[in-house]
């Protein structure tokens, strides 16, 4: 009940600003004090993104109980398949002018395009990837860790692990895909010039509709049975196992979708924040995704979408007012909210309101 | 060496199996349960054991039968629990042969595989979903495939509902349906469990200490519904509570030492010299 009411007041500030940031940075002159800045849509496109990527591990470390501190990695995999079709998409554009070869490439002396940009100039091709290569890597990686029967710390320190390879392995320049500089310097996306207002209000919406739909997605699949028989997996697996179901599959398949979810937000957000290095892999990102989630409550999905956004607004405001104090905060709100709000801001939040109107504890025995 | 030979021998012509078809029909069998025509639902021959070098089960031989409530007792490392894993699919037996029914090799199934061919498990400790309601923990345990595809769509039909509400009924928590597990009483925790089972439908089920830590109404409570299960399905639980074992069981194994030591009922084994030696006598 309380889920549903926390994640329906969620899904009326996401539509409340779907409509008002598009108006007031398209409608309202830019003089007026109402008048919302195109950064401003940007940094809460920005949010919005990482909300949704905080939902993707809260479905599976909130309700799967797989704490993954890998998931930037799906994340930065989905925004470099976008990102390659942004570069093609550069042409003669580039410093270079070469038509096919994106500049670094020229840069590098390379002649022809390695086989695994071919298609990327279709948005369509890039779009299938973007989907494809993170649930391909989950599905492979899950596929071992989970049949191996690897979780808790040491499942975390694997992915934790596949994430700083995939790191090392984005920064060399041999590997074809921009060294420690990666993609940057986009013009257009399916024609329309990127730095347009109106496409911006476009990406925006299609980012508010994603963050939307993934919520209402993840929503029911963990109101579904399988979601019931999820949790039952995270709270007694081999319980679970010897009711009759393969663990390993409701496991791989959760972890599956939650890596496509993060690869879709790792897209949306290339095209609008404009560009994509390796340093998107680091772990510390991944960490930095699982603090959100633990901050915000887990296991509510709406919980994470807070926590993510009140990090990250923490984190703009202290990066540019007191940049050296902004690790230092982070690092002491993973330790006191653990401490002292256990199930995050939301559970705080609800727990404090239920003490308002019901004064006498739930859990007194009937008998 | 010899002995573990002339066992299985004996044990083989004792039960007279057809011999095993290919494992291409193995989900098929699974699927249509025990052929226990023979009046026989679990044959556990010449198992044995070792870990590490000490051998948890030595050549056990166990023989249960069709709607048979059997109890298991035994001291400590007599192998009780031991047991419980191999025919579960938990543990793998060095040597010796698991049958369920005529048909069904347990030794070639995994843990998932052998739940759904029939065997239901109750550990010593309640594990119940305690932060799902009694009824979702019913209604997790239902019988039937489960693969996640299915689990997605799936809503719970009339005729499930009511399938739960009946075991409900049998374990007396219909009136706790929608409290969340956790919030149970150790007893009706156990019981949870034993409807867990029970929706199962399986032909066999395995109890462990079902009366540990329980207050004697509770205790009273679990001697009549386990009672009431024999018949209907074969029961096998292992007790360390004498007193409980005497007010259900029909027949009493004692195992010592990973084998079979007596068997026969409760006055019998208690008046075997060598049981009160190794566990009554104490």
């Amino acid at each position: 009940m309380q889920a549903d009411r926390g994640g329906r007041i969620f899904l009326v500030v996401l539509l409340a600003t779907a409509v008002l940031a598009p108006v007031f940075n398209l409608l309202v002159p830019e003089a007026s004090a109402l008048h919302l800045s195109g950064y401003t849509v940007t940094l809460l496109a920005k949010y919005m993104t990482y909300a949704m990527l905080a939902i993707a591990v809260d479905l599976i470390w909130g309700y799967c109980g797989i704490l993954s501190l890998g998931h930037g990695a799906f994340f930065a995999l989905g925004g470099y398949a976008m990102g390659m079709y942004l570069m093609r998409q550069i042409g003669t554009r580039g410093v270079y002018g070469d038509p096919v070869l994106p500049d670094f490439m020229v840069f590098l002396n390379w002649k022809e395009l390695p086989w695994f940009w071919y298609g990327f100039n279709h948005f369509a091709f890039a779009a299938l990837m973007i989907v494809l290569v993170p649930g391909l890597l989950a599905l492979v990686f899950g596929f071992l860790a989970f049949r191996s029967r690897v979780s808790g710390v040491y499942l975390s320190i694997i992915t934790q692990a596949l994430t700083y390879a995939l790191m090392l392995a984005f920064f060399r320049n041999d590997m074809g895909f921009g060294g420690n500089n990666g993609f940057t310097d986009f013009k257009d996306i399916l024609g329309f010039g990127l730095q347009a207002p109106r496409t911006r209000t476009v990406l925006f919406l299609c980012t508010v509709v994603a963050l939307g739909g993934s919520y209402l997605l993840c929503r029911y699949i963990v109101a579904s049975r399988a979601g019931r028989v999820i949790a039952a997996v995270r709270d007694a697996e081999s319980r679970a196992r010897f009711i009759g179901y393969r663990v390993e599959s409701y496991k791989l398949w959760v972890f599956v979708f939650s890596a496509i979810l993060a690869g879709i937000a790792g897209a949306l957000y290339v095209p609008q924040i404009g560009i994509i290095n390796p340093g998107e892999f680091s772990p510390a990102n991944s960490i930095e995704i699982v603090i959100w989630v633990a901050i915000g409550g887990r296991g509510t999905l709406y919980g994470a979408v807070v926590g993510a956004v009140l990090v990250n607004y923490a984190k703009t405001y202290f990066t540019a007012a007191l940049p050296s104090a902004w690790l230092y905060a982070l690092g002491a709100l993973f330790v006191l909210v653990p401490l002292f709000l256990p199930r995050g801001v939301v559970g705080a939040v609800h727990q404090l309101s239920s003490k308002q109107v019901r004064p006498t504890p739930r859990q007194v025995p009937q008998e | 060496m010899i002995r573990a030979v002339m066992g299985r021998f004996s044990g083989r012509s004792h039960s007279a199996r057809p011999p095993r078809v290919g494992a291409l029909l193995e989900a098929d069998r699974i699927e249509a349960g025990p052929d226990s025509s023979r009046g026989i639902i679990l044959y556990l021959e010449d198992i044995t054991v070792s870990f590490d070098g000490f051998r948890a089960l030595n050549a056990l031989t166990l023989y249960i039968e069709v709607g048979e409530l059997r109890c298991i007792i035994g001291p400590n490392g007599a192998g009780k629990t031991t047991m419980m894993d191999v025919i579960t699919g938990k543990t793998r037996p060095d040597t010796g042969s698991a049958w369920f029914g005529q048909t069904i090799d347990l030794l070639a199934l995994n843990e998932p595989e052998i739940a759904q061919a029939g065997i239901g498990r109750k550990f010593q400790k309640p594990t119940v979903f305690e932060h799902h309601t009694v009824f979702e923990n019913l209604e997790l345990a239902m019988a039937g495939a489960k693969t996640v595809w299915k689990w997605l769509y799936a809503r719970t039909t009339p005729a499930e509902l009511e399938h739960i509400e009946q075991v409900l009924e049998t374990v007396r928590l219909t009136e706790r349906r929608d409290a969340r597990a956790g919030a149970l009483s150790h007893g009706q925790k156990q019981w949870l469990e034993i409807g867990m089972l029970l929706i199962q439908e399986p032909q066999l089920l395995l109890v462990d200490e079902p009366v540990a830590g329980m207050t004697p109404q509770e205790v009273e409570r679990t001697a009549e519904l386990l009672t009431s299960l024999a018949g209907r399905h074969s029961v096998i639980v292992v007790e360390h509570d004498m007193e409980f074992v005497r007010s259900i069981a029909r027949r009493v194994t004692v195992l010592h030492e990973g084998g079979v030591l007596a068997e026969g009922s409760i006055d019998e084994v208690q008046a075997n010299t060598r049981v009160r030696e190794v566990y009554l006598g104490v």
